[in-house]
């Protein structure tokens, strides 16, 4: 009896203290965003007053909502293409079991493992060629492109899931394969669609080596790019760039506190299904 | 309905349905790499008209160049040692929120949080923790009465930190992933244990491990894939500094391209990451494939 009594204080406590953990970096960011630059107290203690003019000075001092804009324009033009996209081709994959579709699935692993980096020189080269620097377009395709694979993987397995006899059923009453796609599945792929979009969105949001490579020009700059020019430029003001940080952070958070439940099982239901 | 299903499994008239990604695939992925092996093999700058054939002089220079030997072992610390260090502490913080009580909700939610903040933000606020002036870690050794330490001063340390840090950024991707699997083992597996007076400790080795498997190899994927890329918290880090101590391969590509304006060596440089990541995918795909046989 004791024992279980200790234990019942015991796992919260520890939680407690994996929570202050986890959380103590971006506390450290708010302490510093909140005070003057002239205070030199200690990171860990919040001010006894609150400063907001470095979150005034980190909007004006880098263009943020023009920034926070582009970044959004970005981000509903690659989900709805990878969503688009992606549903469509993990259609055949997951019904379809022939040779080159187990090709091609291979195919679609190998360009999820490439890393970005490897190939940025001769894609900036292409997309000079293609007059896709400093444009949203060009931008929007080359981050579609690299969010596809865990986009067509999520959706074909959960294609697999779907039973057959649906398919089949439609089959007899007289669709063919692209209406049984259009009417019988794509209905029943909102729930993993949800999954797709805080994935796929996130990664487009918080993306870095592309924008830094394709969208140099400062009126295109999203956020991660104006952030690493704040840091740059204004590497003295270290207030103002903490307040930086925490507004470029704010979106996400903001969404995953009411989307919470979407952001964790998105995750689960890939990983365990 | 034999000839429906035949018709159905012949399915040739869908390959349509995937051509949109196959072309973005060849036009921004396979195109690149072809057009990449061209330019490796050239002393390009990367913005200028002329240019020079080298041969292959670029990847004989890349296996005697200190800078790139220090990024292709950095790059294994932050692939393999990440992988290691998420998944045992992701597995540890699952196993101890598998259990009812009180706050586990928001323990998991602020582990998980994190791993939303892009790894960029994440590198800027680890900076303000690592400076020496005014640094959120040196206050702690001031107040223990220990001596300032400048962090990221020395290269193998920054190594470290840079593991640490992106570790506890995205230790809650293995979290959730571990969670979500210990909830598919059945409790009756516990229970028949029990009866049988079997130890924590066998349980867990004899139960618990080996129904996790398939959790443990998404998991394990999951984070080789990022560590081996490692990009955006290394730059807003350390920049690869001291000197190229902290490169990863990624950030040692774009160095090279910006600061040094070589970007033929650069692209020999990507090849070979390529083709050192897909040694990795074809090993990791042959632990998949054989999973997939068990079950």
């Amino acid at each position: 009896m004791i024992k279980a009594k200790t234990r019942g204080l015991l796992l919260p406590f520890a939680g407690l203290l994996i929570i202050l953990f986890h959380l103590a970096p971006l506390y450290i960011t708010l302490s510093i965003a909140l005070k003057k630059m002239t205070d030199l107290s200690s990171r860990w203690s919040i001010p006894n007053y609150l400063y907001w003019q470095n979150f005034v000075d980190a909007i004006n001092g880098s263009h943020m909502l023009r920034a926070f804009s582009n970044s959004f324009v970005i981000t509903v033009g690659t989900s709805f293409l990878i969503i688009m996209i992606g549903a469509m081709a993990a259609y055949p994959l997951a019904r379809v079991r022939t040779k080159i579709n187990k090709w091609i699935l291979n195919l679609v692993l190998t360009v999820m493992m490439i890393p970005t980096l490897s190939i940025i020189v001769p894609l900036y080269k292409v997309m000079n060629d293609m007059h896709a620097i400093n444009t949203f377009w060009g931008v929007i395709l080359v981050l579609t492109t690299h969010g596809l694979p865990l986009a067509i993987f999520t959706y074909a397995n959960f294609i697999r899931t779907i039973p057959r006899d649906l398919d089949e059923a439609a089959t007899v009453d007289g669709c063919n394969g692209y209406s049984v796609f259009f009417r019988i599945l794509l209905p029943q792929l909102k729930p993993v669609t949800a999954t797709v979009l805080i994935l796929a969105g996130l990664k487009v949001w918080n993306d870095f080596e592309f924008a830094l490579y394709f969208l140099q020009k400062p009126q295109k700059q999203t956020i991660t790019l104006t952030i690493a020019n704040f840091f740059s430029e204004f590497s003295s003001n270290i207030n103002a760039a903490a307040a930086a940080a925490l507004l470029a952070v704010l979106p996400v958070t903001i969404m995953f506190i009411f989307l919470q439940k979407y952001f964790i099982s998105g995750l689960s239901d890939g990983a365990v299904k | 309905m034999k000839v429906f299903r035949r018709k159905w499994t012949s399915g040739s008239h869908l390959y349509v349905m995937y051509l949109p990604a196959l072309i973005l695939f060849a036009v921004f992925v396979f195109y690149p790499l072809f057009e990449g092996v061209q330019i490796s093999l050239t002393n390009w700058n990367g913005y200028s008209q002329h240019y020079q054939y080298v041969g292959l002089d670029n990847f004989k220079m890349l296996f005697t160049d200190h800078k790139v030997i220090t990024a292709f072992q950095n790059t294994l610390v932050y692939g393999i040692g990440s992988t290691v260090i998420q998944n045992i502490w992701g597995l540890a913080y699952a196993l101890l929120l598998n259990q009812v009580f009180f706050g586990r909700k928001l323990v998991r939610s602020a582990v998980y949080l994190p791993v939303l903040i892009s790894g960029l933000v994440m590198g800027f606020i680890w900076y303000f923790i690592m400076q020496y002036d005014g640094g959120a870690l040196n206050d702690i050794m001031l107040l223990f009465g220990m001596e300032r330490v400048d962090w990221l001063a020395d290269g193998s340390r920054g190594v470290k930190i840079i593991l640490f840090a992106t570790s506890m950024q995205f230790v809650g991707q293995s979290m959730i992933i571990y969670l979500a699997g210990l909830q598919t083992i059945p409790k009756t597996y516990y229970e028949a244990a029990e009866i049988d007076g079997t130890g924590a400790w066998r349980k867990f080795f004899n139960i618990t491990l080996p129904l996790l498997m398939p959790a443990i190899i998404i998991s394990v994927i999951y984070k080789l894939i990022g560590g081996l890329q490692l990009f955006d918290l290394i730059v807003a880090l350390t920049g690869g500094g001291p000197g190229s101590s902290t490169h990863s391969f990624s950030t040692l590509i774009n160095s090279l391209y910006f600061q040094s304006q070589n970007a033929g060596y650069a692209t020999a440089l990507g090849i070979v990451l390529f083709l050192f990541i897909l040694c990795v995918t074809v090993i990791t795909h042959k632990l998949i494939s054989r999973n997939e046989v068990e079950h």
